[in-house]
C-alpha cells in the first residue's frame, strides 16, 4: 500500500517532535479525518535573508500523515521563507514516490501548516 | 518473534483441516452429483459434513445450505427472505453495527423500495430490546441482528431477540460468522430462522460457509443452476471446503475457548493497567472469547498497526474492512465513540494457537510504540 520511502519516513521520522521556543506554530487538521498537525518553525538568517533554520511537526494521524510531516521539514529546512511557503502537495508526493489516492486529500496537510506558521510569523513581525 | 492477532479477519487453517482438504482435492475428488463410486464418496462426505454442522447448532441436516462464505450466506438470507416474503410487507429491521455484508444487503433492498429500520445500540454495543419490540409492525417481515460483533466482540442476547421475533411472527436472521463455535448456538431454543456461518474464522478453509434455513422458511435463491443444496444454491459442491469446514468444527473444544478467554483477559488487564488512557470497547463480560478491541487515545490506529507489523505483530484497526477508509468505523460511531478517539482503536483477536509469550511480546512492543506515537502527537498531554 505504501512505498518504501513512505515507510522509511514513518518508521524513523527525524522531525516528529515538539519544538521548545519556536518562532511560530501552524495548526491544521480535523480530528474527524484523524489528522491534526502542529508545525513548528525556527527562523534564522542567511545571506541577509530569513530562512527556516529548523522545523518540526507533531502529528496525530495515519502513516501518510506522519510521513508527509517529516518530508515537509526536510524540504523546508534551509529554504527562505518565500521558498518554503511554496512547498506544495505535489512536491511532497514527488519526494515520496507516491501515496494512495485516498490519503492525498485528507492526510497531506503539513505544507498548509508550514505556510500558516510562516504567515503568522510574518504577521507578528510586521505588527511589532 | 511473530504474533498473529488478527484472527477476527481470518485464521490459519488447522493442519488437521488441511489434511482433509487435500484428501478431497487429490484422492476423493468426485462430483457429489455423479453416480459412480468417486461421486458417491463425495456425496457421503457432503452429507456427513452437513450433519456435523447441523448438530453443532441443534438443527436438522436438511436445514444446512453450503455457500461460498459468510457474505454469500448473509446476502442469500436477507435478500432471499425479503424477496420471498414481500407479499407480507416491505419493512425490514437491522442494527447499526452489522458486518458490511448485512449492512450493504439492507442498503440494496432500501434502494429497491424496502423500508429499513436501523436499530441503535448502547455504549457496549447491545441492541435495545424495547426499541426492537416497538419497531416491529404488521408490515415487518425480517429482523437481522449480528450475534457477536466482528469489531468490538459484543455478544447479543439472541435468545431474547429470537423470542420477540417469534411472538411478533417475523423472520429472524443472525450473522453468526464470528460467534460460531465460540458462543453456543441452539437454533431451536433461540428461535432462529436463518443464520450465517463461515469456516475460515475457525481454522477452516476460506471460500466456504453455510446458511441455516429453518424448515418451512421461504427464501428466494440467488444462483440458478442445478438442484444442489435443496434447490437453494446451485453449483457443484465445494467438497474439499465442506469437509474441511466440518473438520474445523469438530476440532473446537471447550477447554481451548476457556484458555483463549483467559489469555485475552490477561492481555487486556495488562494493557489497561500499564498503558495510560486506554479503553476496552464493548462489554467486559458478554464478549467473544478471543476479542480485545482497545482504543489508545491520541494516536491513530493505522500508524500503530504498521508499527506493530514492522515488529512481526499482525492486528487490525477497528475492522479489517476499515483499513482503506478514512471514516471512523460505523460500529465505533454507533457505540458513541467520538471520531478522534475512534481512530485510535486497534483490534487484537486471538486463536487456539496464540501463546502467552506472543502476548507478552506484543504487550512490550505495544507499550513502546504507543509511547513513541504519542510523543509525536499534538493531542498527547504535555
Amino acid at each position: 500500500m505504501y512505498t518504501e520511502k513512505v515507510m522509511e519516513h514513518f518508521k524513523k521520522p527525524k522531525h516528529l517532535r515538539e519544538m521548545k521556543n519556536p518562532d511560530s506554530v501552524g495548526v491544521v487538521g480535523n480530528p474527524n479525518c484523524g489528522d491534526i498537525m502542529h508545525v513548528y518553525i525556527k527562523v534564522g538568517k542567511k545571506d541577509g535573508k530569513e530562512i527556516i533554520e529548523d522545523a518540526s511537526v507533531q502529528t496525530f494521524g495515519c502513516v501518510a500523515a506522519i510521513s508527509t510531516s517529516d518530508v515537509v521539514c526536510d524540504l523546508a529546512i534551509g529554504k527562505t521563507l518565500e521558498e518554503a511557503k511554496k512547498i506544495s502537495k505535489d512536491d511532497i508526493i514527488k519526494e515520496l514516490g507516491s501515496l494512495p489516492p485516498i490519503k492525498i486529500h485528507c492526510s497531506v496537510l503539513a505544507q498548509d501548516g508550514l505556510k500558516k506558521a510562516i504567515e503568522d510569523y510574518e504577521k507578528k513581525k510586521n505588527s511589532k | 518473534m511473530r504474533a498473529y492477532l488478527d484472527n477476527g479477519a481470518t485464521t490459519m487453517a488447522a493442519p488437521e483441516v488441511v489434511k482433509v482438504v487435500n484428501e478431497y482435492f487429490t484422492d476423493k475428488y468426485g462430483n457429489a452429483s455423479s453416480l459412480h463410486r468417486l461421486g458417491q464418496e463425495a456425496k457421503e462426505a457432503l452429507e456427513n459434513s452437513r450433519e456435523i454442522i447441523a448438530k453443532a447448532i441443534n438443527a436438522e441436516p436438511k436445514e444446512i445450505i453450503f455457500t461460498s462464505g459468510g457474505s454469500e450466506s448473509d446476502n442469500l438470507a436477507i435478500k432471499g427472505a425479503a424477496y420471498a416474503n414481500k407479499d407480507g410487507g416491505n419493512h425490514i429491521i437491522t442494527t447499526k453495527i452489522e458486518h458490511h455484508a448485512v449492512e450493504n444487503s439492507f442498503e440494496s433492498l432500501e434502494k429497491e423500495g424496502f423500508k429499513v429500520t436501523w436499530l441503535n445500540v448502547d455504549k457496549e454495543g447491545f441492541v435495545e430490546l424495547e426499541q426492537l419490540k416497538k419497531e416491529i409492525t404488521a408490515k415487518t417481515i425480517l429482523v437481522s441482528i449480528i450475534h457477536a460483533n466482528n469489531e468490538i466482540g459484543t455478544v447479543q442476547d439472541i435468545e431474547k431477540i429470537g423470542r420477540i421475533c417469534k411472538e411478533k411472527k417475523v423472520l429472524f436472521h443472525t450473522d453468526a460468522v464470528q460467534s460460531f463455535t465460540k458462543v453456543p448456538i441452539d437454533v431451536k431454543k433461540m428461535n432462529i430462522d436463518l443464520a450465517s456461518f463461515s469456516a475460515h474464522k475457525l481454522h477452516g478453509p476460506k471460500g466456504i460457509g453455510a446458511l441455516y434455513v429453518k424448515k418451512g422458511t421461504k427464501i428466494k435463491k440467488m444462483i440458478d443452476g442445478g438442484h444442489q443444496e435443496n434447490e437453494l444454491r446451485a453449483g457443484t459442491e465445494n467438497i474439499p471446503g465442506i469437509a474441511g469446514f466440518a473438520k474445523a468444527v469438530e476440532l473446537v473444544n471447550e477447554a481451548e475457548l476457556k484458555k483463549t478467554a483467559e489469555l485475552r483477559d490477561y492481555f487486556v488487564e495488562k494493557v489497561l493497567k500499564e498503558i495510560p488512557e486506554t479503553i476496552l470497547n464493548g462489554s467486559r463480560t458478554k464478549r467473544l472469547c478471543n476479542n480485545a478491541s482497545i482504543t489508545f487515545k491520541y494516536i491513530e490506529g493505522e500508524a500503530l498497526l504498521l508499527r506493530l507489523d514492522d515488529k512481526g505483530i499482525s492486528v487490525s484497526t477497528g475492522s479489517a474492512c476499515s483499513s482503506t477508509e478514512l471514516k471512523p468505523s460505523h460500529v465505533l460511531t454507533a457505540i458513541g465513540l467520538p471520531a478522534a478517539i475512534a481512530h485510535g482503536t486497534t483490534r487484537f483477536t486471538l486463536s487456539r494457537y496464540t501463546t502467552k509469550e506472543e502476548l507478552d511480546y506484543t504487550f512490550n512492543v505495544l507499550k513502546e510504540e504507543v509511547a513513541e506515537l504519542r510523543k509525536m502527537s499534538p493531542l498527547w498531554r504535555k
